[in-house]
């Protein structure tokens, strides 16, 4: 036992110390690309709006006229510490950007992960028990579909198929005016706040805005999972000790339940966690199609004011982002998986 | 060539109709961009005849197929100009990233070394990012000094996809350079060109059509996407999907269905025809998926003096 926690303990250290390096390369990519970039940040983001030395003072203020170098070091330092810096154009600070944003990403990434393991699931395992059937065929197709369908045109399609079946129901934004205003930010997280407040109609308003554009992202995420459960299905139909359940006499659906569809799930907690890329790219199409107040909606606008600051700070934040969920996936799955720690 | 073809001939069962479904569909739509001129009623910023103006928002009709947009124009014109546009970006995208990243791979994983080892970092780094915030991130900076045109929206793509070619590229490369042949090509004094060129690339890019295909399907999905964020092409360049689509997301707020489903259809139309043709490829050449289709094996008849020597023997 003590070996198997060593060995596990082991891993970890391993883990985290592989993604320091990862987090510094990638950090590293953002601020050259975004600095080797031709053109000055501050006339991007403010020229024509200020005066000359005004813009100066903006560019002394940000460190902009001293040498690339500096500028690099001082920026690691920066993210060590998480400051993000502040926006060129409205002069807000990255950090409070993610506080105040982040928390409507979140409720909607994590509403389209419980839609797309509800819808996934079940289909993938369908499609891996019945292969190569008619029925195989048609998940597969939409599969592949939901896969192909840009996310942002699905939301647009079920906005119009509501706005006409069941008009009233919201098609944007998080909630509603009034519970917007109303609502005490404490977490910045409007669900949990709501819930906080104890305001039952303010919950229910949030969730029900919650509905369409978490559907809408759990589609798109969910033609992953189908894939893989249905493979993953296929090749635990095809082992050993499935063959071995079956010569016991165990009856088949409780062979593909217990033996097969178990295992099956394993390698989709790694995947789902790999999805996080995609989700992210997701999240942000999705909070544009429904007005969402997230950090996509953000990005989307200080990328359309050319504010290098804020772009680079958001940016940072969600490499930040996904190479931590990934690391956090890899533990998990090393947890499960014994025969991951090596 | 010649080999591929036969292995997609020799397979059987549902990958091949999955290769032959996928292949019909890309070619229609190549056939609709080539011919785009003839078919497409109007020019892809037409909003007038005549110095009169098309109607706005009209619904799908016998003179306006797929009906009219906010903006005036013909949308049946729009998503024929809009294959256009979204094949000439697929091609470049794939064929400069291609170009870019297979010789990055063969020479970095022939190489070796710390070049070896620098370079699967700052590709396996930039890997991990969102492909979309990749996009986004190059777009934001190929926009001043390219302009928004195909060839920036080509080359945004591409640098998302490089890493994928370098991976399998240079990993396959690592393996085969130990093979015999390699081993022997060096012993009788073969210059690392020509062991690189002549012994591991025809090796090595085996796996490059399948990667190709798939790219083509999601460079079509994050160049509309670009689009639809307004970081794609500009819409005084071409027509683009992406773009309609998102002009179309206030009229989908009123319940106007017509401007938002047609572009839409046609990106997923061309993206399954892509994924499509990937996945049968896929399951074609990739040995461990084939499943072959039983040929006939002819046994020659035996004579009669066969069977005298047999038994002499």
């Amino acid at each position: 036992m003590s070996s198997s926690s060593g060995s596990l303990a082991r891993y970890i250290a391993v883990r985290l110390l592989l993604v320091i390096p990862m987090i510094w390369v990638l950090l590293t990519i953002v601020f050259f690309l975004l600095r080797v970039a031709p053109g000055d940040p501050v006339s991007a983001a403010v020229g024509g709006k200020l005066s000359e030395e005004a813009l100066d003072t903006r560019r002394a203020a940000l460190g902009l006229d001293r040498p690339l170098i500096v500028q690099y070091l001082d920026y690691l330092g920066d993210v060590v510490r998480l400051d993000f810096g502040a926006t060129i154009s409205d002069n807000r600070p990255v950090l409070d950007i993610i506080r105040d944003q982040g928390g409507a990403t979140l409720t909607l990434t994590i509403g389209a992960f419980l839609f797309a393991l509800l819808i996934g699931l079940p289909l993938g395992r369908l499609a891996g028990r019945r292969r190569d059937t008619a029925l195989d065929a048609g998940i597969r197709v939409f599969g592949v579909v939901s896969y192909a369908a840009p996310i942002f045109w699905v939301g647009i399609m079920l906005v119009i198929l509501v706005v006409k079946l069941f008009p009233g129901w919201p098609t944007y934004d998080i909630a509603s005016v009034t519970t917007k205003f109303t609502t005490e930010p404490r977490t910045h997280i409007l669900l949990v706040d709501t819930i906080l407040a104890g305001d039952g109609a303010a919950v229910q308003d949030v969730l029900k805005h919650h509905v369409l554009p978490c559907f809408a992202l759990g589609l798109l995420l969910s033609g992953v999972i189908i894939r893989l459960v249905r493979v993953n299905v296929i090749q635990a139909m095809q082992g050993d000790y499935v063959e071995a359940a079956r010569a016991r006499g165990i009856p088949e659906r409780q062979v593909v339940r217990r033996h097969a569809f178990r295992n099956a799930l394993v390698p989709v907690i790694t995947v789902i966690g790999l999805q996080v890329a995609l989700t992210l790219s997701g999240a942000i199409l999705t909070e544009r199609t429904f007005n969402w107040p997230g950090l996509g909606t953000e990005l989307v606008q200080y990328v359309t004011a050319r504010d290098y600051v804020a772009v680079q700070g958001l940016v940072t934040f969600f490499a930040l982002v996904v190479v931590i969920v990934s690391l956090l996936v890899d533990v998990l799955n090393a947890l499960v998986d014994p025969r991951v720690r090596y | 060539m010649r080999h591929w073809f036969n292995t997609i001939w020799n397979t059987r069962g549902l990958a091949r109709w999955i290769l032959v479904a996928g292949l019909v569909i890309v070619v229609a739509f190549v056939v609709l961009a080539l011919l785009a001129p003839w078919v497409a009623p109007y020019e892809f910023n037409q909003s007038k005849v005549d110095g009169e103006k098309l109607p706005k928002l009209a619904h799908p009709s016998g003179d306006y197929w797929l009906g009219t947009n906010d903006q005036f124009y013909d949308i049946w014109s729009r998503v024929i100009w809009g294959a256009r546009t979204a094949l000439e970006v697929i091609f470049l995208s794939v064929a400069f990233s291609i170009v870019l990243g297979v010789p990055l791979g063969l020479v970095s994983g022939f190489v070796g070394g710390w070049v070896d080892r620098a370079l699967v970092f700052v590709m396996d780094s930039l890997y991990a990012l969102p492909s979309l915030l990749l996009a986004i991130v190059f777009s934001f900076l190929l926009r001043g000094p390219l302009g928004g045109g195909i060839v920036a929206a080509a080359l945004s793509l591409t640098c998302i996809y490089i890493p994928q070619y370098f991976r399998v590229v240079r990993n396959t490369t690592v393996s085969t350079k130990e093979a015999v042949y390699v081993e022997a090509a060096r012993a009788i004094g073969a210059p690392p060109r020509t062991i690189m060129r002549k012994y591991l690339f025809g090796n090595v890019v085996q796996s490059v059509p399948v990667i190709g295909t798939l790219n083509a399907a999601d460079a079509l999905s994050t160049l509309a996407a670009l689009g639809f964020l307004g970081f794609g092409i500009q819409p005084t360049e071409a027509s683009e999907w992406g773009y309609d689509l998102s002009r179309a997301l206030d009229d989908a707020q009123a319940g106007t269905w017509w401007p938002a489903l047609f572009p839409g259809l046609a990106i997923i139309l061309l993206i399954t025809g892509l994924t499509l043709v990937g996945e049968g490829l896929n399951e074609t050449l990739n040995p461990a998926l084939r499943r072959r289709r039983l040929i006939p094996v002819q046994m020659p008849a035996m004579r009669a003096d066969d069977a005298i020597d047999a038994r002499n023997v």
